[in-house]
């Protein structure tokens, strides 16, 4: 371990080189983006978290799987911990290892790989951890199961599932998630073939099966309404922390809260039928309320001396306590709390062979919100007076509305209270807590949750600039998003010497002049007239003869016969995106220069067109080194005016890597996207196909910046290619449609790009 | 009636005051201050300015600002006539003649070349020099200067220049706190104090979410047109909905949210 440590590495910074000692690895990929993913890291994670993360990072290179899943978790790991918290990665990690030691090591990558968006629509570590559960199951039920023999084959549709995981979880709860691999693993359990078909979402009952478990309001679609309700109605902002209702079986989980938040159901279905019919969302609403109150009026009271039945109708009492208060703040929650609010009947429960007290205990709760109960006993009678009697001149306190409890306890008891069989039929409240708060117990408090550990926010807005960013690529084959496919880092290109650009244009001049012409013509155009000017430039003629016709005619004239002009600034933002792919490098056809040398003439005459006519403007370059290595050159910015530094970073362009051009152009919208302007224009200046070298399927990327087409075309973006692909007739069409152009005289280059814009734009 | 008669504010504005704005106004206009009263839309900075003008009997002109104001239309411009050209005051120069309190609403709409008309008014010259004209105007002594503007705007583009800003005394206003528009509402509109105070309810539930997909809350004026919409027979809850949500917001999360605080509020 020591002496590996000094492996020569290209790191200055002390710390950096003691990091990269410390994942003791060769893997290039790794290497190529191991300062990028480390300033992710150290933004989000807390030091025992980095130590953590560099460590499991060190045991999966070791795996013998080479760089991908290394790779895979060293991007993934940071934003997934900045939503489950570092301590889920032990977790993470034994399932690493599990699958290490059973013949499924193949699924290590894929799972890796989705790692951060599953987090994120889980949104918490129980939920990972019942994620977790499914897996494991999944992976045990389908390995090597074919000739029923032991674990030597490995599970077919694991890594498929894995692909699919975060869209899967984007339509359902972890219920149906469980449902939906059960289905899968009951049949097609001994059928490879089949079983992929079913995980990867192509056999028709995978998707009937998806049909049939997507239901009911999913917390994660409503929860920026809970976060609005709480900030408008309450006047808080808690955490809300999902869990799943899938894998207790005994005992169903009963909303809660604590110190890292309020803990409630993934998915509330609609409940009740007709006037109680209560949609999923106002279930959480009622749930949410109610913990709400708690924290607003209950004070925690000590537990050791009571008994649980005490206990049970304290709680009772007090739950009445706060949904009446809360009635009283907002009358329509009783509509809804009554609505889910069992309503048992008085002889449902025998109290001679059954203990009845949850029973006794569910009408008096029922009776204390509902006027309309119906119930006759003498002593819930008595009881609904004394606490309206309590409540009566205010919000009473949580003390004496245990006074009450108790006494009502006393007087009710009964032999069989104590009876084992005890009677639960109607007598949960599904919106309430389980009200762990309202106690506390001098012995044994062993705080833990006192020592939570602290957790690091996410990136703030301005750092984004260092981490990567992280998009999504279409999979045309399953006809879905791989979410942050893509890691896209972006670095300000380097600088070379700003007057051989200078140069250039004078090496046009000729044809700088000609365009200077059609420029000339086009900002005419921009004067805008504004007419009914008292004072102004011109006289308009118009308004001026009726102005004196009315004069004579004895009426008021108007006095503003006047015109002036306005300089209207044509309103369009442009992006010029340039390919810097390795295949510029070759010498266009029947011309002893480069394509490169080619689109750097191009572009400066571009350039210096568009900075006269005074349109926002931004230059940048790509190209990429598989998906875990996108990078965005910026040229020049909107803010930069085109002088020596844009030109010297022009000046250094040069041409290596790949073309995946779907990350590139999503990048370049997203900036475009923020520009105020009525027209956005992308342009693409490429010389071939988009293509990567981890991207066996031409396809793949082919249809991906398609995609990207149409996303952009829906933010309002205009893509238009401009390509110097002989071939590119093969393939142009499927991306950008009829927006586009291919040059086939490449040497003509410099004056076809500023004419093309300068059509685009008129 | 005079011409002075005419922009005299003759009935009591009904005016529910939040403190002591009231004696601190009467301190600035007897030392003859320029006032600017600050505040989100709709939260009573005309009402005020309207009940000071009558408690102190003076004229109120008001101009609403817009941006595509000039500076003539203020002072004012040579109209032609049968008889040749005529001069015409500008409200603000027919305040600065009468001893009017002129009104600016909406300064920042105004464009910037349009303000700079109002600064030797506002220092310890109080004259008015109207250059077409020829003539330089002393204001008479009850002319009083009061802007105002709304802060919620502020934009590069919309914001005062400190120069303009230097030359006011300030008064900052803010929607009332909950029993007190309640009270507003109640006696601006007749509707009973428990359906006044349930509005108020809803207009707080939206300035809790100023922040969160809302530029600005609920404003009193907005209230005040449910209030009415309901004193009129019309159900609290399209009330609500007509008056105070539509209005203000089409963010979808943010309607059904207001929507269940409207249905939640009035059961
Ligand atoms: N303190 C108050 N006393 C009486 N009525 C008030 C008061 N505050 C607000 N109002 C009511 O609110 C309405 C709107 O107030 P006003 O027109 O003064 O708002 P503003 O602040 O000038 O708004 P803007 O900035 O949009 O011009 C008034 O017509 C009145 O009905
Ligand atoms: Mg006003």
């Amino acid at each position: 371990m020591m002496s590996e440590a000094e492996t020569e590495t290209p790191y200055q910074h002390p710390l950096m080189k003691a990091y990269w000692a410390q994942i003791d690895t060769h893997f290039k990929p790794v290497e190529d983006v191991f300062e990028d993913v480390m300033a992710e890291a150290l933004v989000i994670l807390t030091r025992d978290g980095l130590n953590a993360y560099l460590e499991a990072a060190r045991v999966i290179g070791k795996l013998g799987r080479g760089a991908e899943p290394m790779l895979a978790f060293m991007e993934e790991w940071p934003s997934a911990a900045a939503v489950l918290g570092e301590e889920a990665l032990a977790e993470i990690m034994a399932v690493v290892m599990r699958m290490q030691k059973s013949p499924n090591s193949r699924a290590i990558t894929p799972f890796l790989q989705t790692l951060a968006p599953v987090a994120r629509r889980l949104h918490s570590q129980e939920l990972m951890r019942d994620y977790l559960d499914i897996t494991l199951n999944f992976m045990e039920r389908t390995t090597g199961s074919i000739h029923g023999h032991h674990t030597t084959f490995p599970s077919p549709g694991l890594p498929d599932f894995f692909v699919q995981a975060p869209f899967l979880l984007a339509q359902l709860s972890l219920v149906g998630l469980k449902n939906w691999v059960e289905y899968g693993i009951r049949n097609y359990r001994s059928h490879p073939e089949r079983q992929r078909d079913y995980f990867t979402v192509q056999s028709a009952d995978s998707r009937a099966v998806l049909q049939r478990e997507r239901h009911g309001t999913l917390f994660m679609d409503v929860e920026r309404k809970l976060d609005l309700y709480l900030h408008g109605l309450w006047q808080t902002s808690e955490q809300l922390v999902p869990y799943s209702t899938a894998f207790d079986d005994l005992r169903k989980p009963v909303p809660y809260y604590d110190k890292l938040g309020l803990r409630i159901p993934d998915v509330y279905d609609d409940a009740g039928e007709g006037f109680h019919r209560v949609a999923g969302i106002d279930r959480y609403r009622a749930t949410l309320a109610h913990m709400v109150g708690h924290q607003r009026w209950t004070k925690p009271l000590i537990a050791d001396n009571w008994s649980p039945f005490q206990r049970m109708a304290v709680e009772f009492f007090e739950d009445c306590r706060i949904d009446t208060l809360l009635i009283r703040e907002y009358p329509g929650l009783k509509r809804i709390f009554l609505s889910l609010h069992p309503k048992p009947a008085e002889a449902a429960c025998d109290p001679e062979t059954t203990s009845c007290l949850r029973h006794r205990m569910a009408m008096l709760s029922r009776a204390l919100l509902d006027p309309n109960h119906g119930y006759r006993d003498a002593n819930l009678l008595s009881f609904v007076e004394r606490f309206h009697d309590l409540l009566a001149g205010g919000e009473s306190n949580t003390r004496d509305i245990a006074t009450l409890a108790l006494s009502y306890v006393t007087k009710t008891r009964r032999q069989s209270d104590q009876y084992a069989k005890v009677h639960f039929a109607d007598t949960e409240v599904d919106y309430r807590d389980d009200n762990r708060q309202m106690w506390v117990f001098i012995e044994d408090s062993d705080d833990e949750e006192m020592f939570e550990k602290e957790k690091k926010r996410t990136p703030s807005e301005e750092q984004k600039g260092l981490p990567p960013r992280h998009y999504p690529e279409w999979d045309y084959k399953s006809l879905t998003y791989r979410p942050d496919w893509v890691s896209l880092y972006e670095v300000l290109h380097p600088k070379g010497n700003p007057t051989d650009i200078d140069r250039l244009l004078e090496k046009h001049s000729a044809l700088a002049k000609r365009l200077k012409r059609i420029l000339d013509l086009l900002k005419p155009q921009d004067k805008v007239r504004i007419r009914y000017q008292e004072e102004g430039s011109e006289l308009d003629l118009d308004i001026a003869i009726r102005s004196l016709i009315d004069f004579k005619a004895g009426a008021q004239p108007d006095p503003r016969i006047n015109m002036s002009h306005r300089t209207d600034g044509r309103d369009i933002a442009v992006m010029l995106l340039l390919d810097l792919s390795e295949s510029l490098n070759e010498k266009a056809l029947g011309s002893d220069q480069t394509i490169l040398e080619l689109s750097q003439e191009a572009v400066t005459l571009l350039a210096w067109a568009v900075e006269q006519l005074g349109d926002a403007f931004a230059i940048a370059g790509f190209h990429s080194n598989t998906r875990h290595d996108v990078r965005y050159l910026h040229i020049k910015g909107y803010g930069e005016r085109w002088d020596d530094d844009p030109k010297a970073r022009l000046a250094a362009i040069e041409a290596a890597y790949s073309t995946r051009m779907g990350a590139a152009m999503r990048h370049a919208g997203h900036y475009l996207g923020a520009r105020q302007a009525d027209k956005k224009l992308l342009l693409i200046l490429t010389d071939g196909q988009p293509a990567d070298i981890d991207v066996p399927d031409e396809r793949t990327l082919i249809e991906d910046a398609r995609r990207a087409v149409t996303e952009l075309d829906r933010a309002g973006i205009f893509s238009y290619c401009i390509n110097l692909d002989p071939k590119a007739d093969e393939y142009v069409a499927d991306i950008f449609g009829n927006q586009y152009t291919v040059v086939d005289n490449i040497e003509r280059l410099p004056e076809k790009l500023p004419e093309l814009f300068l059509a685009l734009t008129k | 009636m005079t011409q002075k008669d005419q922009y005299k504010v003759h009935k009591e504005p009904f005016y529910q005051a939040q403190g002591n704005e009231v004696a601190l106004f009467e301190a600035a206009y007897r030392n003859r201050l320029p006032v600017m009263v600050k505040g989100p839309t709709g939260c009573g900075k005309s009402r005020f300015v309207e009940y000071m003008a009558w408690k102190l009997g003076k004229p109120l002109i008001t101009v609403a600002c817009n941006e595509d104001m000039t500076a003539s239309d203020l002072v004012g411009r040579y109209l032609l006539d049968a008889s040749g050209t005529r001069w015409l005051d500008g409200p603000l120069t027919t305040a600065a003649r009468m001893g009017a309190i002129c009104y600016l609403d909406e300064i920042v709409e105004a464009r910037q070349d349009t303000t700079v008309v109002i600064h030797p008014l506002t220092d310890h010259r109080r004259v008015l020099p109207l250059d077409k004209k020829g003539e330089l105007i002393e204001a008479h002594p009850d002319f009083q200067l009061v802007i105002s503007y709304n802060p919620g705007y502020q934009s590069l583009m919309k914001d005062l220049k400190q120069s303009t800003k230097q030359r006011f005394t300030g008064f900052d206003f803010d929607y009332p706190e909950a029993a007190l528009e309640a009270i507003i509402l109640a006696k601006e509109t007749g509707l009973d104090e428990a359906a006044s105070a349930q509005l108020v309810k809803i207009a707080q539930i939206a300035r809790n979410l100023k922040g969160h997909g809302l530029d600005e809350g609920i404003s009193t004026r907005l209230l005040v047109y449910a209030a009415a919409l309901i004193k009129d027979g019309v159900s609290a809850q399209d009330a609500c909905r007509m008056a105070l949500v539509r209005p203000i917001t089409d963010d979808a999360d943010i309607r059904e949210t207001l929507d269940h605080a409207i249905d939640a509020t009035f059961a």
